[in-house]
């Protein structure tokens, strides 16, 4: 158990800067997870820290001792891959308890351990079985306790649900909250699925081009993105560009949203109210609603607003009364706009 | 309807197959099966020749130890061949499938199948060049030591041994090139980040996953080995009296068809019965 430091760290492949700078802290018995588009430079932030990729200039802490030139073998983590990287050659059983004979650990304590980790990802019943006789549910609790019977410093876990199904995924992601939970290990996890990111982490680092553009706690980054990459990534976003005036934020149809500084602002989908009739609400646009997608629980409309394409999400009911396509309002609280730093 | 399609498929299966069989029937059953017919022969059927069927040619294997000796003799340049090649084979396999990359990789494997392409009594007579007192090799010994050494490697078994190895190692290295090309660099991977030395990772992960393709090769080269005669006779001179020698001189000195075959089908018979015994070891180190 440790907290994990990175600072100014840089590594370039070629031209390309695949981290450019990042400083960040991974509070101890946190579940971290970092989020950005491929090629963002995350997986690269990920094994620097495991120590697969060295980089060229910063310096990496686990537990507060620096370890950019320690070998992965002896910085004492546990790490979880995208496609498992289960040894084909071993039992359940011998996967978990590889970690322990490298380490020489007894016979009996090794016993224990590897019961106590299978136990706790709930595969006890399986631990004779090869690995490819697994579900990839089961590889996954399998790689899961294989890479925490060790008892490492740090969890790092490499988009580890992306190769399950849909409704796999979500099932695994109670479990991998509850089994983080359980052990209390710090946990850094790399995701491209937002919505992963939210319903794991307690914090949450944004990544893009190699610079971490945002990190915090999930509610506070989402509700204040403080960039619109960021407020685009991180959710969904409807960004309205304008002039900023004394008064106000001026947009191209003419429209004056008093009290605005602009130049860009953003409104979430589910905050984006339509009406037929004008309303009363002091930020409100005239817009053409082109589609109404029916999603089940909740749907979408897809709204032409000056050539630009909104979109607003809400419950079916929020949108009865509407026409399937044809002018109306648009109109949202003024607590819901999102408003950037000067420049971000 | 489901029939019908099965029976379609059957019958293109059997029309992309027929080549094969064809070829396997003119090519390999049919001159086996001459020479399975020869060796029950007292004479050679050709020139109006007397002859009759006996089974004298099979005895003359058992009735004079001469033929076991070679054929043991055989057998153990099978295995210092092999094993020779698997050591040196491995390490350069790992290299290809894991270390070396791009331009350099294509490079190496050009340096790994050169050896085919060459006319094998042009790489035999070439050896023997280096090999040779006086030759290639003593001399460069000799220019970099400072004292004097008779370096004459020519007609031994070293010199047997080294032709050979040279002639059959791109087989086990091809094979286990696959095998380890195979091997998710994550499981590498994985099993550095739970603490194993590269000396742990080689034993209780690469050996076992690589251990198909490396049998696979020792196999490929164990076989032909065992029945060479080229090689023992150029390099090995007045030593390299070999059970596959001795069968070539049935066939092409003393023209005594019948013997040769017969030492061929025995050759053949120990080989497979090695292999049988071996297969439950090999099938464990496959899996």
């Amino acid at each position: 158990m440790a907290e994990v430091r990175v600072e100014r760290l840089v590594k370039a492949y070629g031209a390309a800067r695949a981290l450019d700078e990042v400083t960040l802290d991974f509070p101890d018995g946190g579940f971290f997870g970092l989020l950005g588009p491929s090629g963002s430079g995350k997986t690269t932030l990920l094994r620097a820290i495991a120590g697969f990729v060295l980089p060229d200039t910063g310096r990496v802490f686990i537990g507060g001792e620096p370890v950019e030139n320690v070998p992965v073998e002896h910085r004492e983590i546990g790490m979880v891959f995208q496609n498992y990287a289960l040894f084909p050659n071993m039992t359940v059983e011998e996967n978990v308890a590889f970690g322990l004979h490298v380490r020489k650990t007894g016979a009996a304590e090794t016993a224990k351990r590897v019961k106590e980790a299978l136990d706790l990802v709930q595969l006890g019943h399986l631990a004779a079985r090869k690995t490819h006789q697994l579900s990839g549910g089961q590889r996954q609790r399998v790689a899961m306790a294989r890479a925490i019977v060790t008892r490492p410093r740090v969890l790092l876990l490499d988009e580890p649900l992306s190769a399950l199904d849909k409704a796999l995924r979500v099932d695994m992601q109670i479990e991998l909250k509850r089994i983080q939970r359980e052990v209390g290990i710090t946990t850094i996890f790399v995701t491209h699925d937002q919505e992963e990111a939210l319903t794991l982490s307690d914090r949450i680092g944004i990544l893009k081009d190699g610079k971490l553009v945002r990190h915090g706690p999930p509610r506070e980054v989402y509700d204040d993105p403080r960039n619109p990459f960021t407020a685009q990534f991180l959710g969904d976003a409807n960004l309205i560009e304008g002039k900023p005036e004394p008064e106000g934020l001026r947009l191209s149809d003419g429209t004056l949203l008093p009290g605005l500084k602009g130049p860009t602002i953003a409104v979430r989908p589910e905050s984006l109210k339509l009406d037929t009739t004008e309303p009363a609400a002091p930020f409100r646009l005239r817009a053409r609603l082109q589609q109404r997608i029916f999603g089940g629980a909740m749907g979408t409309c897809i709204i032409d607003w000056q050539g630009r394409p909104l979109k607003a999400v809400g419950r079916d009911a929020d949108f009865r009364g509407l026409p399937d396509a044809g002018d109306v309002w648009l109109s949202w609280p003024r607590e819901s706009t999102i408003e950037f730093a000067a420049k971000a | 309807m489901a029939g019908t399609i099965a029976g379609q498929d059957r019958r293109k299966a059997f029309m992309l197959l027929s080549p094969a069989y064809l070829w396997l029937t003119v090519a390999v059953f049919l001159p086996l099966s001459a020479m399975a017919y020869f060796s029950f022969l007292s004479e050679v059927p050709f020139d109006g020749r007397d002859w009759h069927f006996t089974i004298a040619n099979y005895r003359a294997f058992f009735e004079t130890g001469t033929y076991a000796t070679l054929l043991w003799k055989s057998l153990k340049l099978g295995l210092v061949v092999t094993a020779v090649s698997v050591v040196i084979g491995f390490p350069c396999a790992y290299v290809l499938a894991k270390v070396v990359k791009g331009r350099a990789r294509e490079a190496l494997f050009l340096l790994v199948i050169l050896p085919f392409w060459s006319n094998s009594l042009v790489r035999i007579f070439s050896w023997a060049i280096v090999l040779r007192g006086n030759g290639v090799l003593d001399r460069a010994v000799n220019a970099v030591l400072p004292w004097d050494v008779k370096l004459n490697l020519m007609f031994s078994p070293t010199a047997i041994v080294i032709g050979l190895v040279h002639s059959y190692l791109p087989y086990v290295i091809l094979t286990s090139y696959l095998a380890l090309q195979a091997i998710d660099d994550s499981l590498i991977e994985a099993a550095r980040s739970l603490g194993a030395k590269r000396r742990t990772i080689l034993w209780r992960l690469i050996l076992p996953l690589a251990a198909p393709g490396i049998i696979a090769g020792a196999v490929l080269i164990f076989v032909p080995v065992v029945g060479s005669f080229m090689e023992p006779r150029l390099l090995g001179g007045r030593l390299g009296t070999y059970y596959g020698t001795v069968i070539e001189d049935q066939f092409v000195a003393v023209f005594n068809w019948p013997l040769g075959a017969a030492l061929s089908f025995i050759l053949l018979a120990v080989v497979l019965a090695i292999l049988a015994a071996a297969s439950p070891v090999l099938k464990r180190a496959a899996t």
